[in-house]
């Protein structure tokens, strides 16, 4: 078995502005080349204003089995929603 | 005494047992319920094993599709027609390798390396498609590799844009978006060739008649002789039969073919208008499974030619790392 380099996760910035968002991975055998295998592979037809990569192995990731208790201090709090309160009848702009 | 704690163990034991597999059950009913919602299956999350293994095997057939894909057009690179042609070919076999590494970068993510899937394509462990042992003769091949090759690709990865599995639908979705040029420009090709000089509307048609049959067993077998099937539609990593989209396949190329004054090479190929599609000949399926076991006219030198390019950039990969390590 050969070595392949590291896996990077790319995101792509679509444009000013925006989110630079998850698009995949790529292979590289450091930073400098990680990014231009990025470009060549998620950028061919101007997909993206900027690049980030990121070593696969540095990104920490919550685990969907934990997932409930994980997000259960968010569940019981609909005080947090515009929804949830009551506005004056008439009231406008709010 | 002692018979009561003998007894008194088991019973722990099998409690545990049994915990154990309510978990499991419970694991497979979540994955299974997902999968009735439509939700997708994401890396971290549980599935089944059979699940995980089909897919491996599915996702890297289809990588190694796209780079072995390569071989047939780098033929015509030195030899395309006009400078228009040539750049126009350059940029969809950059696709083509594009198009294999998203699908091994999402294979990969399912726990096995790239390493190793390279492995199995160049140990014959690993399939790819069986349309790309065929050799390209002429010019006019890249037109019929372009509309009918791509043009059967497109059907199949339409579909698989709805499969279960998140990171194989991303690359679908990409990929999809990317390939409708590939078909435009081969029937550009094929089109230009058909209303040239006779000599030259001969070449298309030549083309056409040699990767017709070969296009059409791209869906694979029948779905009554395929195997596979049954668990790829329960898990919807496919969404349609093999039949159902070869079908769709025919129905929509007949049309382009007749418009440009091409014949398609099958006598039985005629409109049904009780099942509004068209009927079509019986397909040789010694010369599909022969093809497949490893038999068709370029298999050898298709997989030769990969290990050769793998082996002859092997100092490439080492001087990049050797550079990766001393500068960060």
């Amino acid at each position: 078995m050969d070595n392949q380099g590291d896996i990077w996760e790319v995101f792509i910035q679509s444009k000013p502005g925006l989110a630079h968002k998850h698009v995949g991975s790529v292979h590289g055998m450091g930073k400098e080349m990680a990014l231009q295998n990025a470009r060549d592979m998620y950028t061919r037809r101007q997909e993206g204003t900027c690049i980030w990569v990121v070593k696969h192995a540095d990104i920490i990731a919550s685990v969907p089995e934990e997932d409930g208790s994980f997000f259960d201090p968010s569940n019981d709090k609909i005080y947090r929603e515009a929804t949830y309160y009551t506005m004056p009848e008439g009231a406008k702009n709010i | 005494m002692t018979l009561v704690i003998v007894f008194y163990d088991l019973k722990i034991v099998n409690c545990e047992l049994n915990i154990k597999t309510n978990n499991n059950m419970s694991d497979l009913e979540k994955f299974l319920e997902k999968i009735e919602e439509n939700i997708k299956i994401e890396p971290k999350d549980w599935m089944p094993d059979d699940y995980r293994k089909h897919l491996q095997r599915q996702m890297s057939q289809h990588a190694h599709s796209e780079v072995i894909g390569m071989q047939p057009e780098g033929n015509w690179v030195l030899r395309a027609p006009s400078l228009r042609a040539k750049v126009i070919l350059l940029a969809k076999i950059q696709d083509e390798a594009g198009h294999g590494q998203y699908l091994y970068s999402a294979a990969e993510t399912l726990g096995k390396s790239r390493s190793t899937y390279i492995n199995e394509l160049q140990t014959r462990k690993a399939k790819y498609s069986s349309i790309f042992n065929y050799p390209t003769l002429t010019w006019a091949d890249m037109g019929a590799v372009g509309w009918l090759v791509d043009g059967a690709a497109i059907v199949n990865q339409v579909s698989l844009q709805k499969t279960s599995y998140g990171p194989y639908s991303r690359a679908m979705v990409k990929i999809c978006k990317e390939e409708s040029f590939h078909q435009r420009q081969g029937y550009e090709i094929i089109s230009n060739m058909a209303k040239g000089t006779p000599e030259q509307k001969q070449m298309a048609q030549d083309a056409l008649d040699r990767f017709w049959w070969p296009s059409i067993m791209m869906f694979g077998p029948h779905d009554a002789d395929s195997s596979r099937s049954e668990n790829a539609m329960k898990w919807k990593i496919k969404n349609e039969t093999n039949d159902q989209l070869r079908q769709k396949f025919i129905d929509k190329t007949i049309q382009q073919a007749e418009i440009i004054g091409l014949t398609i090479p099958d006598k039985d190929l005629r409109w049904n208008d009780e099942t509004n599609h068209y009927d079509f000949g019986e397909i040789d399926w010694d010369e599909f499974w022969n093809v497949v076991k490893g038999n068709g006219p370029c298999n050898d030198d298709r997989i030769e030619h990969h290990i050769k390019a793998h082996e002859d950039g092997a100092w490439v990969r080492e001087a990049a790392i050797a550079y990766a390590e001393k500068n960060g």
